[in-house]
């Protein structure tokens, strides 16, 4: 992450290894720090020492008969992170089924909504009467407050006065009994399509962005030499793309994992196991069971999870990028 | 480089007037805080009071008056929260993790032995029970529901509640059939009545505390208990497995359940079939009346008959000792006057005045039910609470049993509405599973 | 340049199959939320046989939906000025100076992202508790602790995003600002902030709609005095009835200002990614 903004070097040149130089002693060595203190206060205050008291409690025995004297919870050590990787038990066994589920529901939803996305960006590329009017539209989703948009297709996949069930077996005519979509297995597609449809127009709007920033020039030089839309979009678009899909893909990836609203929106309390993200089991753990410290040992065992798999992108994406 | 970096801190003021030295511009923030009406003074208290009558804006309308009249006796003022149930249980728990509690609270008195071990309660002990009345004030079904046996109790009974079974009289009688008094009347009344888009039985089968309390229920008809004495859970038993098969038979094998109940989350739902003559058969809590007749169903529409165990069974169980119970927080500066509180609501008065619009069994000895005008309704709750109630198991763990148990209920209705079959080995290992997360969540 | 066949019957297919995805389940919440009771809870049907207001006004009666709608109007427009203004210092600091600590701070900062947030639920909620009782600030229960936690959760984004943008601003804006006489400040606020306002409209659009549609945190964080519509709109459902109708009105009525807002600045949101993040 940090290759992506630490390379700020757009200005025009010459002028700022000037600037460079000379202000910091103008102008005093602590601006800087004084100008990202508020930052860092919140930063802290929300962010980082919650998560360190976060990882101190995943080693407590912080059960109902503590959590009223957080302070005097005896310390377990590993015993929470034995408990949830004991796949034989009933509780590492939830927790393995529910990252799975996680695995493909995130390898769906990123994919998926990346390729409407590109497509979408890519339909939009020139311009054409109505472009803007698309291009509102499809920002809507995205616009919409998550739970509001989540609600309405609650109401849609309703079994008997869902508009999902009325389409395909009132106006398609499909056979058969009309299948519940918010429990048993099919919530795992219902959560897909839901999450689908409220991440792609991130995806959209990010490529479009990226795609105004490929000068024009650059497309009627290779018309001129004969190519095709498809070699034009492998060989000029997914290229030049290449630093917004770094970014983009990764944002998606950890946005998805994590997806707490969704499910929670969607099932509230009835949470079906096809539906169980990894978030949501997490929390429904700690907060039916009282034990926080389980809970604690699970969210960490998340953290470890993401922090492995960024680091291991940022690290193949960057050495190819700097071989190339 | 850490004094440095105070320093810098430090110097924020400083950058404020050097922006405003430069020009016109500035920019103000402005950030907002309400203020909250905390617990602290010396002449008032926080009530948390659960959701009881048709809304918490009902509930709000009902109460007041009450809280209106201790305060004329007391002086003492009480802040009033409804929580619905949704949130009550979350709003404890944060309450009690972070010692920011109200004063008085309710609770689902199936809580009560787990709320009891978190230790944030104060125990009514002698001198508290002497403040309010005296033990002997209650009945003591009621009163035992109050925490584990053996320990000073954390809560007392506020409002006395039992499951019955409702049926639809129009619909009985045009099929020419009576209420049944076992099980297997039951079903077969069930049957005849299931027809075209009209159901026998509408369950909150979506509902993870209903499903658990009637996991209790059918297996206490059945003679086996959740936990051993040692507090160990025994969910595994065959009576739990055979008493949990016979419920979900009813939408299964039986098909007197539309398949569409698994979507009811809460009884409401299964409420509102019957109001509107879906269904002819509902199980219920006595607080359903309130909600029948606000869907328009009259009072002498329907009747009630205690839910009938399998002819031979060993118990007539035909209900858990339900209710909601008060409790105070330990961590309360205000003690005299919570238990004041508790007294005032505990009183014959109050409880009369609030037994009917929240549709309430009297907890007090002596006192006669006044939730119905139907006088044989009243009678039928009060025979079902008084000598057909069983209270549910009074250990720490119990609301971890009602969400394991519960929720694999939840999963297993799905499964029959999906079209799926659940045998008696799926409900055993379900079970298994539930039992094993019990004993590791300990 | 002429576009082939190809193109073209793509880009009709892409544009239909993604209008209906998206516009389906908005125009079932209008449709639906003009419809009676009765006919929400029978059969779907696509166009409505009889179309009322009254949902729209026994919404607010059902729920206290004024008083949530307020709460959360508050709790993100102060989250959206404080992140904005915090941001706008701290994205100065990393595009216009070179010190210790710069990379370490960028790279904490986005790895906030990260960060599951059922890990940090529980003992933020502690540390606000303590912050009360040391300190005597009221965080639980209030907008104030909503606040302070939004505006820090679109932070990492919004420094990100804004520090980029300010890197496309030429340095000799600033210099020719010093020349006139004024402080590193004074050329922040005359001379950068003016030449960032989609950047600064982009991010201001992303903190808002953060804090309108957040959700974990206000299910936990929220009592009767400042909650927020995001758990408000859930209270439908736990009514004697489930007033569908009400509750698509209901979201409707909170999607509009949102949607509406950002639909008008949008332009300004794709150029401030394009000048900031997308580079």
């Amino acid at each position: 992450m940090s290759a992506t903004t630490t390379t700020p070097k757009t200005s025009s040149p010459g002028s700022s290894p000037a600037g460079k130089t000379r202000k910091p002693r103008q102008a005093g060595w602590w601006l800087p720090y004084a100008l990202l203190g508020p930052a860092i206060l919140f930063e802290l205050v929300i962010h980082v020492i919650p998560m360190f008291t976060g990882i101190w409690m995943s080693f407590l025995r912080l059960t109902k008969a503590f959590i009223s004297n957080w302070g005097k919870a005896p310390v377990t050590g590993l015993q929470n992170y034995t408990v949830a990787l004991d796949f034989n038990s009933a509780v590492g066994a939830g927790l393995l089924r529910s990252f799975l589920i996680t695995c493909a529901f995130t390898l769906l939803v990123v994919g998926l909504a990346w390729v409407i996305g590109m497509a979408a960006a890519v339909a939009l590329q020139k311009e054409f009467w109505g472009r803007g009017f698309f291009r509102t539209l499809f920002l809507v989703p995205y616009a919409l407050p998550m739970y509001a948009g989540i609600i309405a297709w609650k109401f849609m996949l309703q079994k008997d006065t869902g508009a999902v069930n009325h389409f395909l077996f009132d106006n398609l005519g499909l056979g058969g009994d009309k299948p519940f979509w918010l429990i048993g297995d099919n919530a795992f597609w219902s959560i897909v399509v839901v999450a689908i449809w409220r991440l792609w127009p991130f995806a959209f709007l990010m490529l479009m962005a990226g795609l105004q920033s490929i000068p024009g020039e650059v497309y009627e030089a290779s018309a001129v030499d004969g190519a095709k839309p498809l070699r034009q979009w492998s060989s000029i678009t997914l290229p030049m793309l290449r630093p917004v899909n770094m970014v983009l893909i990764l944002v998606m990836f950890l946005w998805t994992f994590n997806d707490f609203n969704t499910p929670f929106v969607l099932f509230g309390t009835a949470q079906p196991p096809a539906g169980d993200l990894i978030s949501f089991h997490i929390y429904n753990a700690s907060f039916l069971t009282w034990n926080f410290g389980s809970g604690a040992a699970m969210s960490v065992l998340l953290l470890i999870f993401l922090l492995i798999v960024s680091g291991i992108y940022l690290l193949v994406l960057n050495r190819r990028s700097r071989r190339a | 480089m850490k004094i440095r970096s105070l320093a810098a801190g430090a110097a924020i003021a400083a950058l404020a007037l050097s922006t405003a030295a430069c020009g016109g511009s500035n920019s103000s923030s402005s950030s907002e805080s309400s203020s909250s009406s905390g617990s602290g003074g010396g002449g008032s208290i926080t009530y948390w009071a659960s959701n009881q009558g048709t809304s918490l804006d009902n509930d709000k309308e009902v109460l007041t008056p009450q809280l209106e009249k201790f305060q004329q006796q007391t002086g003492i003022k009480v802040n009033l929260e409804v929580i619905g149930w949704s949130d009550l249980q979350t709003r404890i728990q944060t309450a009690v993790t972070s010692g920011q509690a109200p004063d008085v609270v309710n609770i689902g008195n199936t809580w009560a032995a787990s709320l009891q071990s978190t230790g944030a309660f104060m125990p009514f002990d002698d001198a508290a029970f002497k403040a309010i009345g005296g033990k002997d004030k209650f009945v003591k079904t009621a009163l035992d529901t109050g925490g584990a046996p053996g320990q000073d109790p954390t809560s007392v009974p506020l409002y006395g509640l039992a499951y019955g079974l409702y049926y639809n009289k129009a619909m009985f009688a045009a099929a020419g059939l009576t209420p049944p008094t076992n099980w297997e009347d039951l079903v077969s009344d069930a049957k005849k009545l299931t027809s075209g888009d009209k159901y026998g039985f509408a369950l909150a089968a979506g509902s993870y505390t209903e499903n658990a309390h009637f996991a209790f229920i059918n297996a206490a008809q059945n003679g086996s208990d959740l936990f051993d004495s040692s507090g160990k859970p025994t969910f595994t038993d065959d009576g739990v497995v055979n008493g949990i098969k016979r419920y979900l038979d009813l939408m299964q094998t039986d098909k007197v359940v539309n398949t569409s109940n698994v979507q009811y989350e809460n009884a409401v739902k299964a409420v509102n079939d019957f109001a509107t003559g879906k269904v002819a058969m509902i199980l219920n809590q006595n607080n359903a009346d309130n909600s029948i007749v606000a869907n328009g169903m009259a009072n002498d529409a329907y009747g009630v008959v205690p839910f009938p165990a399998p002819a031979g069974s060993k118990t007539d169980v035909a209900s858990h000792v339900a209710g909601i119970n008060l409790s105070i927080f330990d961590n309360t500066k205000n003690k005299d006057a919570a238990l004041k509180f508790v007294n005032f609501m505990t009183s014959a008065e109050t409880q009369t005045a609030l037994g009917k619009p929240f549709s309430s069994l009297p907890v007090l000895n002596g006192a006669t039910p006044n939730f119905t005008d139907n006088a044989e309704e009243a009678k039928t709750f009060s025979d079902i609470y008084a000598t057909k109630a069983k209270p549910l198991p009074l250990v720490p763990a119990e609301d971890q049993f009602e969400s394991t148990v519960g929720k694999a209920m939840n999963q297993m209705f799905a499964t029959i509405a999906s079209g799926k079959t659940v045998t008696t080995d799926d409900i055993k290992s379900a079970l298994k599973t539930a039992q094993e997360q019990v004993a590791a969540a300990g | 340049m002429r576009e082939t066949t190809g193109a073209k019957s793509f880009r009709i297919v892409v544009l239909t199959l993604l209008s209906i995805f998206t516009i389906v389940p908005v125009y079932v919440m209008v449709t639906s939320a003009m419809k009676p009771l009765a006919d929400v809870q029978g059969a779907f049907t696509w166009w409505p046989s009889s179309v009322t207001f009254a949902p729209f006004i026994d919404m607010w009666k059902t729920v206290r939906l004024a008083d949530y709608f307020v709460n959360s109007l508050i709790v993100a427009g102060s989250a959206t000025i404080l992140s904005l203004i915090i941001a706008i210092f701290a994205s100065y600091a990393i595009s216009r100076y070179r010190f210790r600590g710069r990379t370490i701070f960028s790279t904490t900062v986005l790895s906030t992202q990260m960060f599951p947030g059922v890990l940090f639920l529980l003992p933020l909620f502690l540390i606000f508790v303590n912050i009360n009782s040391t300190l005597g600030i009221q965080l639980v229960g209030t907008r104030l602790g909503l606040v302070i936690t939004y505006l820090t959760f679109s932070l990492p984004f919004s420094i990100w995003m804004l520090a980029g943008y300010f890197d496309g601003i030429p340095h000799e804006l600033d210099e020719a600002a010093k020349v006139d006489g004024c402080g590193p400040m004074g050329a922040l606020l005359r001379v950068v902030l003016p030449a960032a306002r989609p950047g600064l409209i982009a991010v201001a659009i992303y903190s808002f709609m953060t804090s309108w549609g957040e959700v974990l945190f206000a299910s936990v964080m929220t009592t009767d005095a400042n909650r927020t519509l995001a758990v408000g709109l859930q209270l439908y459902s736990t009514q004697t009835n489930v007033y569908w109708n009400q509750i698509m009105a209901a979201s409707l009525v909170v999607s509009i200002p949102v949607v509406i807002g950002f639909l008008l600045l949008q332009r300004n949101f794709v150029a401030g990614l394009t000048a900031g993040a997308v580079k």
